[in-house]
């Protein structure tokens, strides 16, 4: 028998530590309760701004509440005074006939010694007061206040109620006029102690020998009382019922239109999502079903509107291969015959020669363009698409610079190149991103008035960068955003010395768009401009921010932060995103 | 010896210009208009090399270049107006060894067909061993416990540019200068299909190459023996 005695260890172990669980502090206690205050505040805000349903029937109860309370008042108040103003009517009846009965009494007594008087005065009064143990009336024989006669019948009364329960005020008002009957409402301890209303009314009777006295009836309205604590005890339990009623009405209604609403959000999420086969319900005839059938007309002809659109763009599609092939092969066959006639432009004229020089570079221009607008087409066709690689962003940035190695030589810019310390992997499409490169060097070099021009590299956690400073032109205000726009020029008045095709820097902001990635710009007049292209390290991962500052205030920051600090990449702001 | 090209296109104006440029570089050029009779001209005229266009009425390029690939070995450059990946690829697949995207310079041209031309002209006695294949340069074999394997005359050059330096990982841009002779950076999905191909054909598994193993993010390598 091991269990009793392990029982009550267990018990004493649990009650050596009860105090210091149980009684926590006050301090303690008053936080955790403002805690818990303040996450069911919390909660319920949180409910009313998120819940339609849950907000209708917290209004509609209160509202109920209040016309509950507003109603039952009334009615409570009406009901009281109906039942006293009864009472009073009731017992003025009453006294006065037994005030007259007694009146009578006293006027056909015979015997007239103070003695048999008293005796008289004790029975009138028993009589007068009920006859039964109900209570319900009291009585009092008392000497008239202005009667200065000998007292020779004494104060009488039918039961414990005191002289002191009858109001001097009632006592003066008989004084002043004896032949009415004087009422007023009084408070009274009742037998058990518990203060009860009461009715007093008092009148004046004649006693053979000692002359003018009154006569008080005592009501007690604690029937009434019970009556009316009966009655609100009904009101409270019949409003709390009328409110609860009235909620779950309210939830019931609100179901019924919050649940096809709560469907119709349901549906138009999926069809945000592209499901664009998913319908509403809609039976019947009612709101809800016009709901429904309004909501699947306009997914019908949002669907059909987009197949449309899908239609267009796959003949957009075809049209652009079409029109590539169609025009790339006798473009071929131009290209080749203007060469052969460049080639052998020794043998012409000078003004022929001159010709064949001119169809030579026209015909790159014309290829360039084409290519170009090729390229612009498949992006609005959606057709463009990423053949993606593991590669290291030096590299492909020195091919970029190797190609356009003569072009800087030309207009005598120096390139320089700030490479990273390490590696600069990405996953990219490198044909994309080398293009990307050359139009901003390219970029770079035609606007960069022969200065240098510095190329850096740049990676962290989840992004790589390249940013091509120039110390040329620049940017006026506000065209930072404009340069990618197709076919923009900075000053068309500007002599277009390099036959660009004007849709470089357009491919390139949407090449850097189909890998998730910004281009951004920056200028100044004067000063010169930064292109920055970031790239994510991996797709799917977003860019927190650029290893690369683009304005000279974040390299200015950059700076100051790598003196004071190790190399941390730099959070880049401001410029044009794409 | 006179090399001979065929060029297999529709645009009449086309083939008879490309037909200047090559004759002007010192080449036999035969001519075809469609693919329904590309196979018979090819039988007949039995060319160093074939141009062929990819849309062609009759059969189309790609049909006609697995043909000719079905019987023989001969350099295939595939004319392309195409510039989608998947046409390329296709064509790529399909087996022909290089592509020329229209408009194209004469230069370009003609470095690809004197790349594709040229290794005929260096017969060098050497024999290779790599993995457990083992490859006569001169004699342009291949053979597996001493069966020969048949390979294409650029899969043949893809494997003995990796197999003479099995050391060294070659990344695509090396590999297309070496095996396409090209000058600057060009497609490397020629590389990553023909590298395919290769395998397809060389390895004992070719979902778990052993001869010519892929370096993630830089190339491709001959394997350890």
């Amino acid at each position: 028998m091991v269990t009793p005695s392990r029982l009550v260890r267990v018990t004493l172990s649990r009650l050596a530590i009860a105090p210091a669980r149980v009684v926590p502090s006050l301090q303690t206690l008053t936080r955790r309760t403002r805690s818990a205050l303040w996450s069911t505040g919390r909660w319920f805000l949180h409910l009313w701004r998120a819940s339609l349903q849950f907000r209708v029937i917290i209004s509609t109860m209160l509202l109920g509440l209040i016309v509950v309370l507003l109603l039952g008042t009334y009615l409570y108040q009406r009901i009281a005074d109906g039942l006293v103003s009864d009472r009073i009517q009731t017992a003025r009846a009453e006294a006065a006939s037994h005030a007259s009965s007694a009146q009578s009494r006293f006027d056909s007594a015979g015997r007239t010694d103070a003695v048999s008087l008293t005796q008289l005065a004790f029975d009138v009064v028993g009589q007068a007061a009920s006859p039964g143990a109900d209570q319900s009336r009291e009585v009092i024989l008392t000497r008239a206040k202005n009667n200065t006669g000998p007292a020779s019948v004494p104060t009488v009364l039918s039961s414990d109620v005191g002289l002191p329960s009858v109001p001097a005020k009632l006592r003066d008002a008989i004084a002043a006029d004896p032949s009415h009957q004087q009422v007023q409402l009084i408070s009274i301890s009742s037998s058990e102690g518990v203060p009860v209303s009461a009715v007093i009314i008092g009148s004046r009777v004649t006693l053979p020998v000692a002359g003018q006295y009154e006569m008080y009836f005592i009501f007690p309205l604690d029937r009434e009382q019970q009556t009316l604590q009966v009655v609100g005890r009904t009101f409270a339990l019949g409003g709390i019922a009328l409110v609860l009623l009235v909620g779950a009405v309210a939830f019931v209604v609100t179901r019924l239109v919050v649940d096809p609403v709560r469907r119709a959000a349901l549906v138009a999420q999926r069809l945000s999502s592209g499901r664009l086969h998913e319908r509403m319900r809609a039976r019947g005839e009612d709101d809800i079903a016009k709901l429904g059938k309004s909501f699947n007309a306009m997914a019908d002809s949002l669907q059909k509107q987009i197949r449309q659109l899908e239609d267009l763009s796959r003949v957009q599609q075809r049209f652009v291969s079409d029109v590539s092939h169609e025009l790339r092969t006798p473009l071929t066959t131009i290209r080749l015959a203007g060469d052969l006639i460049h080639d052998s432009r020794g043998d012409f004229d000078p003004s022929v020669a001159r010709s064949a020089e001119l169809l030579h570079t026209e015909i790159d221009r014309f290829e360039s363009l084409l290519t170009d607008l090729l390229e612009i087409s498949r992006f609005d066709a959606g057709a463009a698409v990423l053949d993606l690689e593991a590669t290291d962003l030096r590299h492909t940035t020195q091919r970029a610079i190797e190609s356009v190695a003569a072009l800087a030589a030309l207009r005598g810019s120096r390139l320089e190149v700030i490479p990273t310390e390490g590696p600069c992997v990405a996953e990219i499409d490198p044909r994309r991103v080398e293009r990307i490169l050359r139009n901003l060097l390219v970029n770079a070099i035609e606007h960069g008035e022969g200065r240098p021009v510095t190329i850096r590299l740049g990676v962290n956690q989840n992004a790589v960068a390249v940013s091509v400073r120039d110390s040329g032109v620049g940017l006026r205000p506000g065209e930072a955003g404009l340069v990618f726009t197709r076919f923009w020029r900075a000053d068309p008045a500007r002599a277009r010395t390099s036959g660009g095709t004007g849709l470089g820097l357009a491919i390139s902001h949407d090449d850097a768009r189909l890998h998730e990635g910004w281009l951004q710009a920056w200028g100044e007049p004067g000063v010169g401009s930064c292109f920055r292209l970031t790239l994510p390290r991996r797709t799917g991962v977003p860019i927190e921010r650029s290893p690369l500052p683009l304005t000279p205030d974040e390299e200015r920051s950059a700076a100051a932060q790598a003196q004071a600090t190790a190399y941390r990449p730099v959070s880049a702001s401001g410029g044009a995103e794409t | 010896m006179k090399h001979r090209v065929l060029i297999v296109d529709d645009d009449l104006a086309l083939s008879e210009m490309l037909g200047i440029v090559l004759r002007n570089e010192g080449l036999d050029v035969v001519l075809c208009a469609d693919g329904s009779s590309a196979m018979a001209i090819f039988r007949e005229s039995r060319p160093d090399i074939v141009l062929l266009d990819l849309m062609l009425p009759g059969i189309d390029g790609i049909e006609v270049c697995r043909r000719i690939r079905a019987e023989s070995g001969t350099p295939i450059v595939m004319l392309t107006a195409r510039t989608d990946t998947l046409d390329v690829v296709a064509g790529l697949e399909s087996g022909a060894d290089d592509y020329v995207l229209k408009p194209f310079k004469p230069q370009e041209l003609i470095a690809r067909v004197r790349a594709r031309l040229r290794r005929s002209d260096e017969p060098e006695p050497e024999g290779l061993q790599i993995g457990d294949l083992s490859i006569d340069v001169a004699g342009h074999s291949v053979k597996r416990d001493g069966k020969p394997l048949s390979l294409t005359p650029l899969e043949f050059d893809l494997l003995v540019a990796l197999a003479r330096k099995p050391w060294q990982v070659f990344t695509r841009e090396v590999l297309l200068e070496q095996v396409w002779g090209y000058r600057h950076a060009g497609d490397t999905r020629l590389v990553n299909v023909h590298v395919q191909r290769l395998r397809s054909k060389i390895e004992r598994d070719p979902e778990n190459p052993e001869i010519v193993v892929t370096v993630r993010g830089v190339g491709y390598k001959a394997g350890p023996a």
